[in-house]
C-alpha cells in the first residue's frame, strides 16, 4: 500500500490512539515484570521402542536415526546450560545408541560418538560401560564395526590400563572380523608382547606368517623383524638373570 | 444502535463459520487426531496413556491454531474480494465498530473450537485439568484470532499475512528457549553481535506473549496444571494482548483509504 492510500494520522479517533498506547505500555511493563527464564537441566528420557520409531519414521528409518543421533549428541547442550558428558545417565545414552543402530544398522555415527565422545570421560566406570556397548555392537556385525572395537582396545590398554580387556577385544577382532585389515587383526599379538606373554605372541606371529595370510612384502619383513626381536629378548632374558 | 451493529457483525461472523461447516471440519480433524493418538498408544510399550495424551493434546493445539488462523484470514480476504467491506462501510457504520464486531465474532469461533478441542482431553485426562487446558487454549486462540485479523487488515493479502501469523506463532512458542540459549552461548558471549542479538531477543520478549507457558500437554499428562489464580493471570494477559492487537487493527484500518 502506498502512502497515498493512507489517510492522515489525524483521521484516527482519539480513543483508538489512547487504547493503543495504553495497552502497549501495559504490555511492556507486564512483560518486564515477569521473572527471567531460568535454565534447568532436563534428564535424558528413555527412547521409544525401535518398532514405534520405525512407525514414526514413515519409511525413512535412516533419516530418523540421523535426527535422533543429532538430538542425542546435542543433549549435553540444552538451552542455557551445558551438561558435562560425565553427568549424563550412561544407561540411557546406551539405550539411545542401541535404538539408533537398530533403526539404521549401517550407520557408524552412534559408534563414533560412543568411542570418541562418551568413552572419553574421566570416569573409568562410564568408560567401561561405553566400551562394553561397543563390544556388544561389534559382535552383531564384526566386519562393519571392527574399527570401533579397535579404538576400544586402545582405550582399554592406554586409558584404563586394562590389558586383559584390551586383549579380549583384540582377539575378537582377529577371530570374528575377517574383513579387518592385518594391523587390526595383529593387535592381540603386540598386546600379548606388552603383557610379557612373549611365547604366546611368538606362536601367533609365527602362525600368521606361516599361514600366508600376509601378502605385503614390507609387512612380512616388519613382522619377521618383530619375531626376531621377540626371540632375542627371550634368549637374552635368562642370561641377564644369571 | 452501535452495540446492535457490533453484535450483528459478530453474529454473522459466527454464522459464516457455521455455513462453511468449520465445526465439522474441525471435528473431522479431531477425529483423525484421536485415531492417530490411539494408534500411537497401541504402538507404545510403556507409558502408553501418557504418550497418547501428549500426542493428542499437542496435535489438537496446533490444529486449532491452524484452523482458526486460516479461517480468519480467508474470511476477511473473501470479504475484500467480494467488496463486502466497501458495501458495509457505505452504511452508517463506524470502522471501529466493524473491527469490534469481527473481533467478537472470531472470539466466538475461537471459543467453540477450544470447547471442541477440550472434549477429548476430558475423556483422557482429569476433567478439571482438561478444563484449565481448554481455558488456556481459548486464551491462546483469542490472541491468534486478533493477530490474524490484524495481519490480514494490514497486509490485505493472504500470503504475507499467513506467513506473519506462522512466524509469530513459532517465535512465541520458542522465544524462551532462544533467550536461554542466547543468555549462555557456548562461545563468544562478549562479542558485540551476541550482545545485539541478546538485546533484540529481550526486546521481543517484552512485546510478545509467552505462548510456551500456555496450554501445555504436561498439565494433562501429569495432572499438574497451574493454580487457578495463575490461570487468571494468563487470561488477563491474553485479554490485554487482545486489546492491544484490536487497537492496532483499528489504528491501521482507520488510516486506510478504501
Amino acid at each position: 500500500m502506498s502512502a497515498r492510500d493512507e489517510r492522515p494520522l489525524s483521521a484516527i479517533p482519539r480513543g483508538v490512539w489512547l487504547m493503543l498506547v495504553a495497552t502497549f505500555g501495559i504490555q511492556l511493563v507486564w512483560q518486564a515484570l515477569q521473572p527471567k527464564p531460568v535454565a534447568s537441566a532436563t534428564a535424558l528420557d528413555a527412547p521409544l521402542s525401535p518398532a514405534a520409531l520405525r512407525v514414526m519414521a514413515g519409511g525413512e528409518p535412516a533419516a530418523l536415526a540421523g535426527l535422533l543421533t543429532l538430538y542425542l549428541q546435542a543433549f549435553d547442550n540444552q538451552p542455557g546450560i551445558s551438561i558435562p558428558f560425565r553427568h549424563l545417565d550412561y544407561r540411557r545414552v546406551i539405550q539411545w545408541l542401541t535404538v539408533i543402530l537398530e533403526l539404521d544398522p549401517r550407520t557408524q555415527y552412534p559408534l563414533f560418538n560412543a568411542a570418541q565422545l562418551y568413552a572419553q570421560v574421566p570416569d573409568p566406570a562410564r568408560e567401561r560401560m561405553m566400551l562394553d556397548f561397543i563390544h556388544t555392537e561389534f559382535l552383531r556385525n564384526p566386519n562393519l564395526r571392527w574399527r570401533w572395537l579397535a579404538h576400544a582396545c586402545l582405550v582399554a590398554k592406554h586409558r584404563l590400563h586394562d590389558n586383559a580387556l584390551a586383549l579380549k577385544y583384540a582377539r575378537d577382532i582377529a577371530l570374528l572380523a575377517p574383513a579387518a585389515p592385518d594391523w587390526a587383526k595383529q593387535m592381540h599379538i603386540f598386546i600379548l608382547e606388552d603383557m610379557g606373554e612373549i611365547e604366546s605372541a611368538k606362536i601367533l606371529l609365527g602362525g600368521l606368517l606361516a599361514g600366508g595370510q600376509i601378502q605385503d612384502a614390507h609387512e612380512i619383513h616388519f613382522l619377521m623383524e618383530r619375531l626376531k626381536a621377540m626371540e632375542n629378548a627371550e634368549n637374552s632374558a635368562p642370561t641377564s638373570k644369571n | 444502535m452501535r452495540g446492535h451493529q457490533i453484535v450483528t457483525i459478530a453474529r454473522y461472523t459466527l454464522l459464516e463459520a457455521t455455513r462453511i461447516r468449520l465445526w465439522w471440519l474441525f471435528a473431522l480433524i479431531l477425529a483423525i487426531a484421536c485415531g492417530a493418538a490411539w494408534f500411537v498408544q497401541q504402538v507404545a510399550i510403556t507409558e502408553s496413556t501418557r504418550i497418547q495424551i501428549a500426542f493428542l493434546a499437542a496435535t489438537v493445539r496446533l490444529a486449532a491454531v491452524f484452523v482458526l488462523s486460516l479461517h480468519v484470514l480467508t474470511s476477511i480476504v473473501r470479504e475484500f474480494n467480494d467488496k463486502g467491506l466497501e458495501l458495509m462501510l457505505s452504511f452508517d457504520l463506524r470502522r471501529g465498530d466493524y473491527v469490534l464486531g469481527r473481533l467478537l465474532g472470531f472470539f466466538g469461533v475461537a471459543l467453540v473450537i477450544a470447547l471442541l478441542a477440550t472434549l477429548p482431553q476430558c475423556v483422557l485426562a482429569p476433567p478439571v485439568t482438561a478444563l484449565q487446558w481448554g481455558l488456556s487454549l481459548a486464551c491462546e486462540l483469542t490472541i491468534m484470532a486478533a493477530l490474524s485479523l490484524f495481519c490480514i487488515m494490514t497486509f490485505t493479502q493472504l500470503m504475507p499475512a499467513a506467513s506473519f501469523v506462522l512466524g509469530f506463532y513459532l517465535l512465541t512458542r520458542t522465544l524462551t528457549a532462544i533467550r536461554l540459549i542466547g543468555a549462555e552461548p557456548t562461545t563468544g558471549n562478549d562479542a558485540l553481535s551476541h550482545q545485539i542479538m541478546s538485546w533484540g531477543m529481550e526486546g521481543l520478549a517484552l512485546v510478545l506473549p509467552a505462548f510456551d507457558r500456555y496450554t501445555q500437554s504436561a498439565w494433562l499428562i501429569d495432572n499438574n496444571a497451574a493454580e487457578w489464580s495463575v490461570s487468571a493471570i494468563w487470561a488477563a494477559q491474553a485479554l490485554l494482548y487482545t486489546i492491544l492487537l484490536g487497537a492496532a487493527t483499528m489504528f491501521d484500518f482507520h488510516r486506510r483509504n478504501l
